[in-house]
C-alpha cells in the first residue's frame, strides 16, 4: 500500500502549531481551521451537488440541463445561492416563531455532524473513535425532529401533513438503515470508520460479503432514499400533492437550508455506502495483479472516496427520476412488512456466514 | 442577446440613466452587481397558469426548448420560495383575490409577468361580465408577453427582458423589501404604529 | 322502437310536442318532476343518460332544455320545462334520478337563478358567492359598479342551502358544508397538480380522504354570454379556448351545429383534413395526459417523453395552422386554409414513430411495479354510475360504458374509417390510462387511413360556399362531437338574427368533477391526486 496518507500533512500541521503556542491554543486553532474548512467543503459540495443533479435528470430527460451561467453552466448553483441568501425572511403570524427558527437549523446541523465523520481519504478525516458509525446513525436521525418541527410549527395544513409523514417514514427507514450498517459491522468485526475502511484493504466488503452483502446493500440503498426523503420515497415534500410539503412556509435562506441539506443528505447516505460495502477511500485492488493495483494505487484516495459517493448518489438520481411516488400505506409496507424482516434475516445470515468463515 | 436584438430599449435605457443620476459608491456598485448577476440568473418561477398559456409553458420547460438552460427550471410550488410570478392565462372575478394573495405571500425581490392576451388586457374575453381586463389593474406588472398563447420563444424574450431589467435595477435602496416598507410608510403615515 | 310521442303524450296529458330532429316534449314545472321519473324508470323509454341541462330565458318564461338519450336504443329526447314566475323561478330537481344534473342544475341556478327544489346544494357554481343577479338573463344588468373586482376572500364558503316541499310549500333550509371541528385541507385553486385553478375542498381523516367537494370557477369566463353578443363566425373562435386540448373538435362541433341549420354540405376534402386533425388533437391531448399523469404521480422523466411527441405534433400544427395552440383552423362550412405541402409526409412520420415510442411508455411507466400498485383498483367507478354521473370519453370508456359519439352517431367521416372502440372494464385508475394508451394505437391506424384518403382528394376544394353574413333560421340544434375527453356538445337557439340567441356549450369535464367525490372517498390523499390526474380533466372546459 503506497497510497499517500494525508496525515503526514496534518501531522505537520499539528506539530508545527504545538512548537509555537501552548496545547490548549494550538487545539482551538485547529478545531477552527477544521470548522471553517468544513463549512467550505460542506457548501461547495452542496452547490455541487445541486448542479450535478440537475445536470444528470436533465440528461435523463433528453434536455441540456443548466447552460447559460457559465461555461456548461457550472456557475449555476452560484447564481442561486447569491439569490437565496439576499431573499427576503418572510415574518408569520400565528406560528410557533421560536421552534420555526430553530428547524432548518436542527436540520443542517444534523447533516454537518454525520457529514463530519465521513473518512475523506487516507488520514483525513476529522475524528476517528470506536464507536464512529454509532455516531453516524446517531446524528443523522437529528434531522427528523428539524423536519418535523418544521412542519409543525408553520400552522399550516399541508406542512403539517409532510411533517406528520416524514415522522412515521424516517423513523421506519431509520431501522433498514440501522439493520443493514449493523450487518457490515458484523463482517468487519469494527465500529471503528478507519477500521472498517482498514478491513476492506483486501478486497471490498460487497465482494468479501458475498451474498448477505449484496442484500445489504440493496436494502441500504432503498432504506437510505426512504431517510433522505428523495424519491420515489419523497413523500414528506411530495410536490404534487402538498405543494412544497414540510417547508412550504420557509423563505430565503431558511428555505436554502433544507434544499442544502436535501442534497448533503444525499452524498452523506452515498458516502456512507461507500464506506460500508465499496470500501471507503480503498483503490480497487485485485489480488494478485500488482501492476494493475499498484495503477489503482496512484489515485489519491480523496478522488476514490468522492468518485464512488458520486457513483451512489447516480443511482439514487436515477430511480428517483424515473420512478413514481409510492403511497404512504405502501411506504410503511415495504418497511415494516419486507425490508425490516428481510434485514433481521440477513443480519442472522451474515453472523454464520462470519461464524463459519464463510467470508472471502 | 445583444441589445440590438432586443426591440424596446426604452425602458431599460430610462432605469439606467436613473440609475447613473443618482450614483453608487464603488463596493455597494460592485457587490450589487454580484447579487444582481445571482438574481438574474436563477429566476425561480412560481407554478401559476389558469388556461392554454400554461401549456405552453410546459412545453418551455420540457426538452425542445427547455428554460432550464438559462436556469429557469426550478419552478416552485410555493409563492414564498418563488422569484417571480408568470400570470398564465385569463384571471375572473373569482381567481383575483387568490392571485393578490400569492403574490403578496411571495418573498421580496419579486416580480410579474403578464404572459398572454388575457393577462395583458383581457385579451378575447375582453367584455365579458366576470374578467379582469388585464392584471395591471390589481398587480405591478414588471413584463407583458402578448400572445394567444405566446409561443415558448415568445416567454423566453419576456424572460430575458425580466433578465435585463433586473440586471440595471440596484439593490441595495432598491427593490428590497426594507426600502419597499419605507415607501408604503412614507405614503401611508397612519399604518406606522401597526407595522411596529 | 316505441313511438315517443304516443307513449309520453299518455304519460303526461299536459305536454305539447314540437317536431325537429330530435322530439322536442314541452311540458310545465309542475308536471315535469312525474315524467321524469316516469322516462327514466319506464323499462320501454328507459332514457338513463342526461347528456345536457340548458338553462335559458325565453323572456316571458325562464326555464330548461333537457336533453335525454337512451344508452340501450340510441333513442334522443329533448324536454322544455318553463316557468313563468321571473322573481322567484322554482323547478323541481332531477338531480336524484340523473346524478349529472347535481352539478348541471347549479350552473342553471347560478346563470339564471333557478332554484331547483330537492336539489341537496344549491349554491352558486361558477360565479362569487356575493354576486349580485344572474348574467345569462336577457334582463342582466352588466354595470361593471354593480360587480366590481372584489379583493376580499368570499366569507361563508361552508353555507349551503336547500330547497325542500313540504306540505305543498317550499321551504328553505340551510346548513354548513362542514362542520368547525372537520380538517379540510384545500386543493387548489393554487396547486400544482389540479392542472389549472381548480379547486377541492377535502375532508381528510388522517391521510385518508373523506369527502371532495369540488369547487370550479376560478376561469369562468362568460364564453356563454360572450357569445350572444357575437356573430356566429366570431364566436367560433372561443371554443378553442375552452378545453385547449381539444380546440379541433370543439371547433368542429360548432360548425357542424351551424351548418347543419345553414344546411351547407362541407366538400370531402375538408371532411377528411377536419377528422385528421381531430385525431392529431385527441393524439396530442392523450400524450399531455400520460405526461400530466405520471408527473403527478412523481415520474418526472415520462413527462418529457410525452412532451417530445407532442412537440411534434404541434409542428404539424404550426406549418398547416399557423399557430401551436389556438388553432381556428375550421371555419363554416370547411376549413380556412389549405394544408402545408408536407402534411401528410409528416403524419406520416408520425404515425411510423408512434408504435415505437409508445412501447418506451409502457417501459418507463406502465410495467413499473409501483405504478401499477398505485393505480389499479384506485377510484373505481362503475358502468352504471359512470352513465348516471353522465361521464363519457376514455374515463367511461375505462368502466366498460360504450360512449364514442364517432361509433353512434357518426359525423364527418367517421362512418368510412375502420376503429376499434376501446373498451376496459375495471373502472380504475389503470383502466382509464389504459384507454387513452391503446386510444393512441387507434389514432395513428386512423391517421394511417385519412393519410391515403386524403392524397385521393388531392387539389379538390376545401370550403363550401357561405353567405357573407351568417343568419340561422328561427330554431334549435343541438351537436355532439368525440372530443379528446369525452361527448362534447354545442347547443344553438337562433331567433333569426345574426347573433345566436342562447349558444350553450355541453364540456364532457364539467361532469368528470361530479365523479371526483364518488370517485376519491375512502382513499388516501395520494390517491386523490392519481384519480384526478386519470380522469384528466381540463379546468376551463368545466368552467367555460
Amino acid at each position: 500500500m503506497n497510497i499517500f496518507d494525508f496525515s503526514v500533512a496534518t501531522n505537520w500541521l499539528d506539530n508545527l502549531l504545538q512548537s509555537v503556542m501552548p496545547g490548549w491554543a494550538a487545539t482551538v486553532i485547529e478545531c477552527v481551521i477544521i470548522g471553517v474548512l468544513l463549512l467550505a467543503v460542506y457548501s461547495v459540495l452542496a452547490l455541487f451537488y445541486i448542479f450535478y443533479e440537475r445536470k444528470l435528470c436533465a440528461w435523463f430527460q433528453c434536455r441540456l440541463g443548466p447552460m447559460r451561467v457559465g461555461p456548461w453552466g457550472i456557475l449555476q448553483s452560484f447564481a442561486d445561492m447569491f439569490k437565496i441568501l439576499i431573499k427576503e425572511l418572510i415574518r408569520l403570524e400565528n406560528i410557533d416563531r421560536f421552534l420555526f427558527a430553530l428547524a432548518p437549523y436542527l436540520v443542517i446541523v444534523a447533516s454537518m455532524l454525520s457529514f463530519a465523520v465521513l473518512p475523506w481519504g487516507k488520514g483525513l478525516q476529522i475524528i476517528d473513535f470506536n464507536i464512529g458509525v454509532f455516531f453516524m446513525i446517531a446524528a443523522s436521525s437529528i434531522g427528523v425532529l428539524g423536519i418535523l418541527l418544521a412542519g409543525w410549527s408553520s400552522n399550516n395544513k399541508y406542512t403539517l401533513i409532510g411533517a406528520m409523514r416524514s415522522g412515521a417514514q424516517m423513523i421506519s427507514y431509520e431501522l433498514s438503515v440501522g439493520l443493514s450498517i449493523m450487518t457490515m459491522v458484523v463482517l468487519a468485526g469494527t465500529m471503528s470508520i478507519t477500521g472498517l475502511v482498514e478491513a476492506q484493504a483486501d478486497g471490498w466488503f460487497i465482494f468479501k460479503g458475498h451474498i448477505p452483502a449484496v442484500i445489504a446493500f440493496i436494502i441500504y440503498l432503498i432504506a437510505a432514499t426512504g431517510e433522505t426523503n428523495r424519491g420515489p420515497f419523497d413523500l414528506p415534500e411530495a410536490e404534487h400533492e402538498l405543494t412544497a410539503g414540510y417547508h412550504t412556509e420557509y423563505s430565503g435562506i431558511h428555505f436554502g437550508f433544507f434544499y442544502l441539506a436535501e442534497y448533503l443528505n444525499l452524498f452523506i447516505v452515498s458516502g456512507i455506502a461507500s464506506l460500508m460495502f465499496l470500501g471507503g477511500w480503498m483503490p480497487f485492488h485485485v489480488p494478485g495483479w500488482e501492476g494493475f493495483n499498484g495503477i489503482m494505487d496512484y489515485i489519491p484516495s480523496v478522488v476514490w472516496f468522492l468518485g464512488k459517493a458520486f457513483f451512489v448518489s447516480f443511482i439514487i438520481i436515477w430511480f428517483k427520476w424515473s420512478f413514481p411516488r409510492v403511497r404512504i400505506d405502501q411506504l410503511l409496507a415495504l418497511e415494516w412488512k419486507y425490508l425490516m424482516p428481510i434485514g433481521l434475516f440477513n443480519l442472522v445470515l451474515m453472523t454464520l456466514v462470519v461464524v463459519y468463515g464463510l467470508h472471502f | 442577446m445583444k441589445k440590438e436584438d432586443f426591440k424596446d430599449n426604452e425602458y431599460i435605457d430610462k432605469l439606467v440613466e436613473e440609475l447613473n443620476a443618482s450614483g453608487a459608491n464603488v463596493v455597494v456598485g460592485s457587490i450589487d452587481r454580484l447579487i444582481n448577476w445571482g438574481r438574474a440568473n436563477s429566476l425561480w418561477p412560481l407554478c401559476f397558469g389558469t388556461s392554454c398559456c400554461a401549456i405552453e409553458f410546459m412545453h418551455l420547460g420540457a426538452a425542445r426548448h427547455d428554460m432550464a438552460r438559462f436556469g429557469f427550471e426550478v419552478a416552485r410550488n410555493s409563492p414564498r420560495q418563488a422569484d417571480y410570478i408568470m400570470v398564465q392565462g385569463t384571471i375572473v372575478h373569482r381567481m383575483a383575490p387568490v392571485l393578490v394573495r400569492l403574490y403578496e405571500q411571495m418573498a421580496e425581490p419579486k416580480y410579474v409577468i403578464a404572459c398572454g392576451g388575457c393577462t395583458v388586457s383581457g385579451g378575447p374575453f375582453k367584455g365579458s361580465y366576470c374578467v379582469v381586463e388585464g392584471i395591471d389593474k390589481i398587480l405591478p406588472v414588471d413584463v407583458y408577453v402578448p400572445g394567444c398563447p405566446p409561443r415558448p420563444e415568445a416567454m423566453f424574450y419576456g424572460l430575458m427582458q425580466l433578465q435585463r431589467k433586473m440586471k440595471v435595477e440596484r439593490f441595495f435602496g432598491g427593490v428590497n423589501r426594507q426600502e419597499k416598507i419605507k415607501d408604503f410608510l412614507a405614503k401611508h403615515p397612519e399604518k406606522a404604529e401597526a407595522m411596529k | 322502437m316505441v313511438d315517443l310521442k304516443e307513449k309520453i303524450g299518455k304519460l303526461c296529458a299536459a305536454a305539447t310536442f314540437e317536431d325537429g330532429e330530435v322530439l322536442r316534449v314541452c311540458v310545465d314545472a309542475k308536471d315535469w318532476r312525474a315524467l321524469a321519473e316516469q322516462l327514466k324508470n319506464d323499462a320501454e323509454l328507459n332514457f338513463d343518460y342526461l347528456v345536457a341541462v340548458i338553462g335559458c330565458d325565453w323572456k316571458e318564461t325562464l326555464g330548461c332544455v333537457y336533453e335525454l338519450t337512451s344508452t340501450a336504443t340510441r333513442a334522443m329526447l329533448e324536454v322544455k320545462v318553463t316557468t313563468a314566475d321571473r322573481e322567484n323561478p322554482m323547478l323541481p330537481s332531477v338531480s336524484d334520478l340523473w346524478k349529472v344534473a347535481l352539478l348541471q342544475e347549479r350552473e342553471v341556478f347560478d346563470f339564471y337563478g333557478i332554484k331547483f327544489i330537492g336539489h341537496p346544494d344549491m349554491r352558486r357554481l361558477f360565479l362569487r358567492n356575493d354576486w349580485v343577479g344572474y348574467p345569462l338573463r336577457k334582463d342582466y344588468d352588466a354595470n361593471p359598479e354593480i360587480n366590481p373586482i372584489r379583493l376580499n376572500l368570499e366569507e361563508n364558503e361552508d353555507d349551503s342551502v336547500t330547497y325542500v316541499e313540504e306540505n305543498g310549500k317550499v321551504v328553505e333550509k340551510k346548513y354548513k358544508l362542514f362542520e368547525p371541528e372537520d380538517y379540510v385541507v384545500n386543493f387548489g385553486p393554487q396547486h400544482p397538480s389540479t392542472h389549472g385553478v381548480m379547486r377541492l375542498r377535502t375532508l381528510i381523516d388522517g391521510e385518508t380522504v373523506s369527502r371532495v367537494v369540488p369547487m370550479p370557477g376560478y376561469i369562468h369566463r362568460g364564453i356563454e354570454k360572450l357569445c350572444e353578443s357575437h356573430s356566429y363566425p366570431q364566436t367560433l373562435m372561443y371554443t378553442d379556448r375552452m378545453d385547449y386540448m381539444s380546440a379541433h373538435q370543439n371547433r368542429h362541433c360548432l360548425c357542424l351545429c351551424i351548418e347543419k341549420a345553414l344546411g351547407i354540405q362541407v366538400p370531402r376534402r375538408a371532411q377528411i383534413i377536419r377528422v385528421m386533425m381531430d385525431e392529431l388533437m385527441r393524439l396530442s391531448s392523450h400524450l399531455l395526459s400520460y405526461g400530466c399523469m405520471t408527473m403527478d404521480m412523481g415520474a418526472t422523466t415520462a413527462f418529457f417523453y410525452g412532451f417530445r411527441e407532442r412537440e411534434q405534433i404541434l409542428d404539424i400544427f404550426d406549418k398547416t395552422c399557423g399557430a401551436r395552440m389556438s388553432l381556428h383552423y375550421n371555419v363554416i362550412g370547411g376549413v380556412v386554409a389549405d394544408i402545408h405541402p408536407d402534411f401528410i409526409k409528416d403524419v406520416r412520420e408520425l404515425c411510423a414513430i408512434m408504435p415505437e415510442r409508445l412501447k418506451e411508455y409502457h417501459k418507463l411507466f406502465t410495467g413499473n411495479v409501483i405504478a401499477q400498485t398505485r393505480t389499479k383498483g384506485v377510484g373505481v367507478i362503475t358502468k352504471e354510475e359512470a352513465i348516471n354521473y353522465g361521464i363519457t370519453g376514455p374515463s367511461a370508456r375505462a368502466t366498460g360504458y360504450s360512449c364514442d359519439v364517432r361509433k353512434h352517431s357518426p359525423y364527418a367521416i367517421y362512418d368510412e374509417l375502420k376503429f376499434d372502440e376501446v373498451l376496459e372494464t375495471a373502472g380504475d385508475s389503470f383502466a382509464r390510462y389504459m384507454v387513452r394508451m391503446r386510444e393512441i394505437e387507434q389514432c395513428v391506424s386512423l391517421l394511417e387511413q385519412l393519410c391515403d384518403l386524403l392524397e385521393k382528394e388531392e387539389g379538390n376544394e376545401i370550403c363550401a360556399k357561405v353567405p357573407k353574413l351568417i343568419k340561422l333560421p328561427v330554431g334549435h340544434w343541438f351537436q355532439q362531437v368525440e372530443a379528446s375527453r369525452g361527448a362534447f356538445g354545442v347547443y344553438i337557439e337562433s331567433d333569426g338574427g345574426k347573433n345566436p340567441y342562447r349558444m350553450h356549450f355541453n364540456s364532457p369535464c364539467l361532469n368528470l368533477i361530479g365523479v371526483v367525490d364518488l370517485s376519491c372517498s375512502g382513499y388516501k390523499i395520494a390517491d386523490l391526486i392519481t384519480i384526478t390526474a386519470s380522469l384528466d380533466y381540463v379546468i376551463p372546459d368545466i368552467d367555460r
